[in-house]
């Protein structure tokens, strides 16, 4: 297991300067991430809040080799890299060890990212797939993505007389890896971090295709910018989102809360949700979700 | 106002050196900034890796912060395990 | 030393490529370009190439796999058509943007919709502006040289490079194709060593540009293009030392003294040429100017091989509400020469010799007007 300090006193990959909104957690995310490895690394990126705010030219926040292409193809471009690495490996022209890994928001990932996702996972490809999910098209003001809770208040699912947030529920992008079949699939969160480095190392060290979905709580879920490790934290301690790992097809749930607390406490910190506080047949609706998706991931886990 | 390179000076293709962001000082807009108790402080490490702006980390034993990225987010004195870091104002 | 080969215009390419022996290879299939992928999955698979070939789920990550691999420092070729072209185009740009050196082989067939898997140019036509440039090849001959030659233009220019045949019409007829030695062709395209790759620099590639830096990056790439004028021909001058052949920007044939002339690119220019034939015999002096380097345009020399003559340019695409391609950058090209524009050929309908010789009719009775006329399409 590692410490903060350990972490701390690794070169930072990823370096202060960048746009990112003051309080965002998404860049100790992926300190914590690149720190999992001592090998070199080369990072892809999908268009969105991480690649835009940490590469404007002519200043770049990556300090290893990076490279965006557009908003779909993260993964599809880190399979390039990694070709290219196979192919120049083979030849001789390469001879170190590297890395890949590529980075995309819950829109660059569940929504237009999902073919090339799902293509390079299929291939085999030796990479890992980090999605940091904000839970909608954030860089461009909060637009509702495939990855928005069911009742989530965006501006394109917003709250009016008529509707009131979101219609649907999320899909469930890392069971979609899971059916993959690819060596490593794991949720994560920022507010676990020991837990997240721990999935990180695993990923890199898996042989084949890796994905970690992170939960990256935002600002424009309705919160303070100091908060968000702490409503990270409530969101696994209700459920909402569950520390999980499969590896090789096997389960396993890395945190089951003590105290599990309801739905309605994750969601009062979070005004994208204050409509729900007195709405008790939502609020009914999704604490059941919540609860059918977790007995089914504790009966996951116990399958052989 | 800095002179901006002609695209005879540009490298090509946009092609941008890394961590070359660190020109950017991003702390000019902060309201608040962190002031550590360094006699509380344990050392942890913890608000060091929560840092958003990466720019928390240790000089001579002690914990310092960057104040040139600070945004002054609140995060460290947040998840601080002993709360030895206040949120002070950083201007009128 | 030269080996003639029977092979139809898909293997020439897929030859071509199996010499240069890139690194990857993405491949996606789609008629009538999927020939050349299986021939080069099957030189792959028998150790006669030693690329590595990546079946991505689509030409969009296709031309992403590309940019990834070719960013990484690797050689990278592919070939696609028609839809899959344009379902890669937001990514062309991107290539172009990041200068890098990909070559694709494109096997021209028509847009949907309606849905159609025959011949026509108005997939390639339609990335004309997308900083690629564009070669187009006649037969399969051209098609074999034009993508040796593309491979070199590309890493010199540090620009990719689109290398067209027609479907069907090339693509799957045999002819004989003269070939050179694979060590040939290793000594011509030589290494690839790239400036900056993501394997060997911690460098930054496709930052976001705002308004104070984005137009020079652009002028940038066109000042690649410009230069990737001089350098076709420079390395078109090296080809010829190991073919024997002429290259240019186009071929005239019977241009010099003729005063009626046809321009067109691809097949129909083999067409062209019986028609110029059958015109000469009766004592009509047709000539054909055929394009083969359509970008970067190289107009001044254009301007000089029609000087004087009564023009009909043939576009096997429409570009509508608008002067079909070809013809606009004839007309760009001249200075008060009368041109009358045709478009043919759109889906697949086949172009006859007496079709053009009809052309050069309107051309000798002074029929030439702004309207696009139309050849085989039934009024």
């Amino acid at each position: 297991m590692t410490t903060f300090k350990e972490i701390a006193l690794k070169e930072k990959r990823i370096v202060s300067g960048h746009t990112m909104c003051p309080g965002c957690i998404v860049p100790p995310i992926v300190r914590i991430i690149l720190a999992a490895t001592d090998k070199e690394v080369v990072a892809a990126c999908a268009t969105g809040c991480l690649e835009v705010a940490t590469t404007i030219y002519p200043r770049s926040s990556w300090n290893i080799p990076f490279i965006h292409n557009a908003f779909e193809n993260a993964a599809a471009t880190i399979s390039g890299v990694e070709e290219a690495y196979t192919a120049l490996r083979k030849k001789g022209k390469i001879k170190k060890e590297i890395k890949f890994i590529a980075f995309g928001g819950d829109g660059g990932s569940y929504d237009i990212g999902l073919q090339s996702l799902s293509g390079a996972a299929e291939r085999g490809h030796d990479f890992v797939y980090v999605c940091y999910d904000n839970e909608g098209y954030m860089n461009t003001g909060n637009q509702r993505s495939s990855a928005t809770p069911y009742g989530a208040s965006t501006t394109t699912s917003p709250v009016g007389s008529a509707r009131k947030g979101k219609q649907n529920f999320r899909k469930d992008l890392t069971e979609i890896m899971v059916a993959h079949g690819i060596p490593y699939v794991a949720q994560a969160s920022p507010s676990h971090p020991f837990d997240l480095f721990m999935k990180a190392k695993k990923a890199f060290e898996a042989k084949g295709p890796a994905f970690i979905n992170v939960l990256a709580p935002c600002a424009q879920w309705g919160i303070k910018q100091d908060e968000a490790v702490e409503i990270a934290d409530k969101a696994v301690k209700s459920c909402f989102w569950p520390l999980y790992e499969v590896e090789n097809g096997k389960y396993k749930i890395n945190l089951k809360p003590e105290k599990k607390i309801s739905v309605g406490e994750f969601a009062e910190t979070q005004s994208r949700f204050k409509h729900l506080i007195h709405d008790n047949e939502m609020l009914e609706k999704i604490q059941k979700n919540i609860d059918e998706k977790w007995n089914h991931l504790i009966n996951l886990e116990m399958e052989k | 106002m800095k002179k901006l390179k002609s695209w005879k000076e540009m490298k090509k293709a946009g092609l941008v050196e890394p961590a070359s962001s660190l020109s950017n000082k991003t702390g000019e807009w902060k309201i608040f900034k962190p002031v550590i108790d360094h006699k509380k402080c344990i050392r942890c490490f913890k608000c060091v890796i929560y840092c958003p702006d990466l720019c928390i980390f240790e000089k001579d034993e002690k914990i310092e912060r960057n104040l040139d990225y600070c945004k002054g987010c609140g995060l460290c004195a947040k998840v601080c395990p002993v709360k030895c870091i206040a949120m002070e104002r950083a201007r009128k | 030393m030269k080996t003639k080969i029977a092979m139809t215009g898909a293997q020439a390419a897929a030859e071509a490529m199996r010499q240069i022996n890139p690194d990857v290879v993405p491949a996606y299939p789609i008629t009538p370009q999927t020939p050349i992928m299986e021939t080069f999955a099957h030189f792959v698979a028998n150790k006669k190439a030693d690329s590595e070939l990546t079946r991505v789920e689509s030409e969009h990550s296709a031309m992403s796999v590309a940019v990834g691999a070719s960013a990484a420092g690797a050689r990278v070729m592919t070939a696609t058509s028609s839809q899959g072209l344009i379902l890669m185009s937001e990514i062309l740009p991107i290539a172009s943007g990041l200068r890098l050196p990909i070559v694709m082989n494109i096997v021209n067939r028509a847009l949907s919709a309606p849905l159609n898997i025959h011949c026509d140019h108005s997939d390639s036509m339609a990335c004309k502006d997308f900083a690629w440039v564009q070669i187009y090849s006649e037969n399969n001959q051209e098609v074999y040289d034009n993508t040796l030659l593309a491979q070199k233009l590309a890493e010199k220019a540090e620009l990719p490079v689109m290398v067209m045949q027609d479907g069907f019409i090339t693509s799957h007829c045999v002819e004989e194709v003269e070939i050179l030695d694979d060590e040939e062709v290793a000594e011509f395209v030589g290494e690839y060593n790239p400036e900056f790759s993501l394997l060997k620099d911690n460098i930054t590639y496709g930052a976001t540009e705002l308004p104070d830096y984005y137009f020079e990056t652009k002028r940038q790439q066109a000042d690649a293009m410009e230069k990737a004028k001089k350098e076709f021909i420079e390395v078109a001058s090296e080809l010829s030392k190991l073919t024997g052949k002429e290259y240019g920007y186009f071929e005239e044939y019977k241009l010099a003294d003729a005063e009626f002339a046809v321009v067109a690119v691809n097949s129909s220019a083999g067409t062209a040429k019986e028609a110029v034939g059958s015109m000469r015999k009766k004592g009509k002096k047709a000539g054909l100017l055929k394009i083969v380097l359509f970008r970067p345009f190289p107009y001044n020399e254009v301007g000089i091989a029609l000087k004087g003559k009564k023009i009909a340019v043939l576009d096997r695409s429409e570009s509508f509400g608008a002067i079909p391609p070809l013809c606009a950058e004839i007309k760009n090209s001249l200075s008060g020469e009368k041109v009358q524009s045709y478009v043919y050929g759109l889906g697949g309908r086949d172009l006859t010799v007496q079709e053009i010789e009809s052309a050069f009719d309107d051309l000798m009775k002074g029929k030439i007007d702004n309207k696009t006329k139309y050849l085989g399409l039934r009024e």
